[in-house]
């Protein structure tokens, strides 16, 4: 399953990019499932993803919560608590 | 997800933008919009001069360009549903900004007062804890992200309806 992933604000600083394409195993399938997934890419993903900061997600610009579901072609994004206002 | 539906949302006019704006002229042309109107109500954010780390000198806003005014609409929709509005307007500003420029404007028409009061109060609320956006305030300190606070959080919270 192949997904476009977008990254923000001070996340996007820590990864060093702000979007990539990626091809995903079987059995990543849901934001929780990728969170874990991109934590196996080594110490700075997996700070990241568990440590103290929360990093919330967006699937085709729909905000929603880590039990959410993935499908082929979409947009996800990963951000820190949104600061507009 | 399930895309809600709202009932008719009158005038619903929504600007993400880097360019500043004119608040007399946006309440004039809501105004004009609603003119069955008795009450305009409006919040104008502004950039402190000010940061917890000492004196600010501008602050960069980044935000999702794809979602941003998606869930400013998606804001707007739910104070439609929940309040009788005339008319809504919003502005959010995007970029670099300098100490005391405007950042957002939220206004709200409605026959009576205490509806667009509260409008302009939930949709500032809404606005803070869900749109895509994020401050960093850069100074003599050098720079830094604006952190969460848990308080927008529960400004939104207060505004859930029971059940």
């Amino acid at each position: 399953m192949k997904i476009t992933i977008l990254y923000f604000a001070r996340i996007k600083e820590v990864v060093n990019y702000s979007s990539e394409d990626v091809v995903l195993p079987d059995g990543v399938e849901t934001i929780v499932a990728l969170k874990s997934w991109l934590s196996g890419r080594g110490e700075t993903w997996r700070k990241l993803f568990h440590g103290s900061g929360v990093v919330r997600a967006a699937i085709n610009h729909e905000l929603v919560d880590d039990m959410a579901t993935v499908e082929e072609g979409d947009e996800v994004a990963f951000f820190p608590p949104v600061t507009g206002g | 997800m399930d895309t809600p539906s709202y009932p008719s949302p009158g005038y619903l006019n929504i600007s993400v933008q880097s360019e500043d704006f004119d608040i007399g002229l946006e309440l004039q042309q809501l105004k004009a919009a609603t003119p069955q109107a008795g009450a305009l109500v409006n919040f104008v954010g502004l950039v402190r001069d000010m940061s917890v780390d000492g004196k600010l000198n501008r602050m960069f806003i980044e935000h999702y360009p794809a979602m941003t005014e998606k869930a400013l609409h998606h804001i707007a929709g739910q104070a439609f549903q929940r309040w009788p509005l005339l008319g809504v307007r919003i502005i959010h500003r995007v970029g670099t900004l300098a100490a005391q420029a405007q950042i957002v404007l939220v206004a709200a028409a409605s026959l009576h007062r205490q509806a667009a009061f509260e409008a302009c109060a939930f949709m500032m609320d809404y606005l803070k804890a869900e749109a895509p956006l994020w401050k960093k305030e850069i100074g003599d300190f050098g720079e830094h992200w604006v952190e969460a606070r848990t308080s927008d959080e529960q400004a939104k919270q207060q505004w859930k309806l029971p059940g």
